[in-house]
């Protein structure tokens, strides 16, 4: 996976970093190129390198809008992942609030789900590890306010190690840590509720979602407007918008050398 | 008290005799049967039992849950018992003969000790004479008076008792040794107590108990690690597994998660470990390697083992569906190695991804009965609602209690500007004055 074209040092270390790299990521390289999984939506699936969401690996997701506390949508959104991989699942819970049943209609089965009440973000951070040495999981979630670097990196590793995908679902209240913390995750998701469907009627249509993706180590950040997950966890991009992507709210930010 | 003279002065009475052998032995067999509460029992004759907890309690659902259940169990086999947790033995011992019982908090040793009779301190009746003599009945006034002169008058027991009691003097007790149960165990030519060598011969116990879980077809339920140390002050980790298993490796990493609990003092010279709990195991334990080409079932009992350990075991579950229309009770908890039950929540309803455990009131407006509210207020913030469905109304489950019949609530789906999804309800027509709630954040 080559780091983004800005960061590429000058041309004689460059051969050093190259031989380190060769040295040292062999193994994970192999993974990244061959286990991803994907969206089933062209435009997303095309920002993301290897052409979808990378398994066995950290990816963190927010929820956009004033409900961050609840983070109502990205709980839907790691749902649908998990869904479309075969396996058990550990979920670290913050608080009591999560309602299985809805779990269950993204096509995550309650069968599959092992649910770890983690009220502090210091047992949240163990137990996930803990779950992500455990190979042949699906996935690991954990509910965290926030998470510092060095948790991150930890996590990370721990996934590699196993192939066991970790999502971290961040539970912030509003105002809180407008700047996103460094974190050694592959990606950062946005996940903010959109209204439905344009026709003129009042009655409830499929919800929709603004997906930002925020950071992607080895891809670039893109903002989508999509369908929310059906009954198998899969999003779609609605049709009048198929071929567009949504407004950047604003530019990304890319600071040199930062990943 | 001649009998004679006791059954002149009550009628009917009726006479035992007394047969000390055998209240010993009843006492050794109850002094067995505690073991099942924790590794390091103790017993206390003519008619008492110490039993260490520490380190085994969150068994037994923590220090309450421990005393109830052995309560409980005393009184049907029809035994009176007082019962007393606290700090150290001595104090236990007081509280439960002298005192209310029950459970004395961390650290509250002394206070609970102040106003109990000298006696409960075990001094011989001479002793607790003599301190009358000199005005001192109670535990209180003993620790207020000077050290020395006591000493000097009365010897070195009534201090040491005191000091047993309150913590500042530890006090050794003679271990009851299980009685036949797979067991291995290593004792140390030098005193040992560095946490990196007691976790390597953790493993080595456990390597070596396997086989003969493994001839004997068990697996362990629970492991008792008792640590001998070499002031007699023994210690002990209790661990219990979700399903019986005799995999070195496992039983392993549960004991060494336990052992920053032990405090080596100067040095441990033995380590024994018992499985004092097993059940049949038959087949071999597989690794998690991929046998041919069939996908296997992946083993949860290790990860499960290790956080209901880490976290006590009723924080770790799965959850299954309940045929119920009421959002709050359509949920239930199984154990997290509970076979799948392949049941799901009925599939054409869209419900919350958050649901509140309280509903919160909101204030809303509706247009005309039973039409979806056009705006609603939410913890001061006003949402105008742009989509709804609804009502999906369900009705008191009445079988259940009383009350129940009149219970109703009218659920919308909402969605508003923003695109927010909310789940309301009104807990009542809108003719009767019915209240409008928030219950759920999201949709799926």
């Amino acid at each position: 996976m080559p780091p983004p074209r800005s960061s590429d040092p000058p041309a004689p270390a460059k051969n050093v970093l190259a031989e380190l790299r060769r040295l040292t990521e062999p193994a994970l390289e192999a993974r990244t190129t061959d286990s991803v999984l994907p969206f089933g939506a062209g435009t997303l699936d095309r920002a993301l390198p290897g052409g979808g969401l990378a398994l066995g690996a950290l990816h963190q997701i927010h929820e956009g809008g004033p409900r961050g506390r609840y983070a109502a949508s990205a709980v839907l959104f790691a749902g649908g992942i998990l869904a479309r991989l075969d396996g058990p699942v550990l979920w670290c819970l913050h608080s009591r609030d999560l309602f299985a049943p809805a779990l269950a209609r993204v096509g995550l089965h309650p069968d599959r789900v092992v649910y770890c009440e983690t009220w502090r973000d210091t047992e949240v951070l163990p137990a996930m590890e803990e779950g992500l040495r455990h190979r042949g999981l699906a996935g690991v979630v954990g509910e965290l306010t926030r998470m510092a670097l060095t948790p991150s990196r930890r996590l990370q590793l721990a996934a590699e190690g196993s192939g066991v995908t970790a999502l971290v679902l961040h539970r912030v209240c509003a105002g809180e840590s407008a700047e996103p913390e460094p974190s050694a995750a592959r990606t950062r998701w946005r996940v903010s509720p959109a209204p439905s469907g344009s026709g003129g009627d009042r009655h409830m249509g499929r919800p929709r979602w603004r997906l930002d993706l925020q950071r992607c180590r080895g891809g670039a950040p893109g903002s989508w407007i999509v369908e929310a997950c059906d009954a198998q966890g899969r999003l779609a991009v609605p049709t009048v918008l198929a071929d567009r992507q949504a407004a950047p709210e604003r530019p990304a930010l890319r600071r040199a050398g930062g990943r | 008290m001649a009998a004679a003279q006791a059954m002149a002065m009550v009628p009917g009475l009726r006479l035992v005799p007394a047969e000390p052998e055998a209240d010993a032995a009843g006492l050794v067999r109850l002094g067995i049967w505690c073991l099942r509460y924790a590794p390091l029992v103790a017993l206390d004759p003519p008619d008492g039992i110490l039993i260490d907890v520490a380190g085994a309690a969150h068994l037994q659902g923590g220090e309450a849950n421990l005393l109830a259940d052995l309560a409980a169990r005393l009184e049907r086999t029809g035994m009176s018992a007082c019962l007393a947790l606290a700090d150290t033995p001595g104090a236990a011992w007081a509280v439960a003969r002298f005192g209310p019982g029950g459970i004395v908090p961390p650290g509250g040793t002394s206070v609970a000790l102040l106003d109990l009779p000298v006696a409960a301190l075990r001094l011989p009746p001479e002793i607790v004479a003599a301190l009358a003599e000199v005005g001192i009945l109670r535990i209180g006034g003993l620790m207020a008076a000077p050290r020395a002169p006591l000493r000097r008058r009365f010897g070195p027991e009534p201090l040491l008792r005191l000091d047993r009691a309150t913590g500042a003097e530890p006090e050794p007790l003679a271990i009851l040794a299980a009685p036949e149960a797979p067991r291995a165990a290593l004792r140390f030519p030098d005193p040992v107590g560095s946490p990196e060598v007691l976790g390597r011969v953790v493993g080595d116990l456990c390597t070596r108990i396997v086989p003969d879980l493994e001839r004997m077809g068990l697996g362990a339920r629970r492991l008792d690690l008792v640590f001998r140390r070499i002031d007699r002050l023994d210690q002990a980790i209790r661990i219990g597994t979700a399903r019986p298993s005799r995999d070195a490796a496992h039983l392993a990493r549960l004991l060494t998660e336990r052992l920053p609990q032990i405090d080596p003092g100067f040095g441990i010279e033995e380590m024994t470990l018992t499985a004092s709990r097993v059940e049949a195991l038959a087949e071999r334990q597989l690794s998690g390697a991929v046998l041919g080409g069939e996908p296997e079932a992946v083993d949860l009992a290790a990860l499960v083992d290790t956080l209901r350990l880490r976290l006590g075991a009723e924080r770790i579950y799965r959850l299954a569906p309940v045929e119920s229309d009421w959002p709050e009770r359509a949920v239930r908890r199984v154990p997290a190695l509970a076979a799948p039950l392949g049941a799901l929540w009925p599939a054409d309803l869209p419900r919350p991804a958050r649901l509140l455990a309280a509903p919160e009131p909101v204030a809303a407006m509706a247009e005309i009965p039973d039409a979806p509210p056009l705006f609603f207020v939410w913890r001061g913030a006003r949402h105008k609602i742009t989509r709804a469905d609804g009502p999906e109304r369900i009705l008191g489950e009445w079988w259940i209690a009383d009350g129940e019949a009149e219970r109703m609530r009218d659920y919308y789906r909402v969605e508003t500007e923003a695109g927010e999804r909310f789940w309301l309800f009104r807990d009542g027509p809108m003719e009767a004055n019915g209240r409008w709630w928030l219950h759920g954040l999201g949709e799926a």
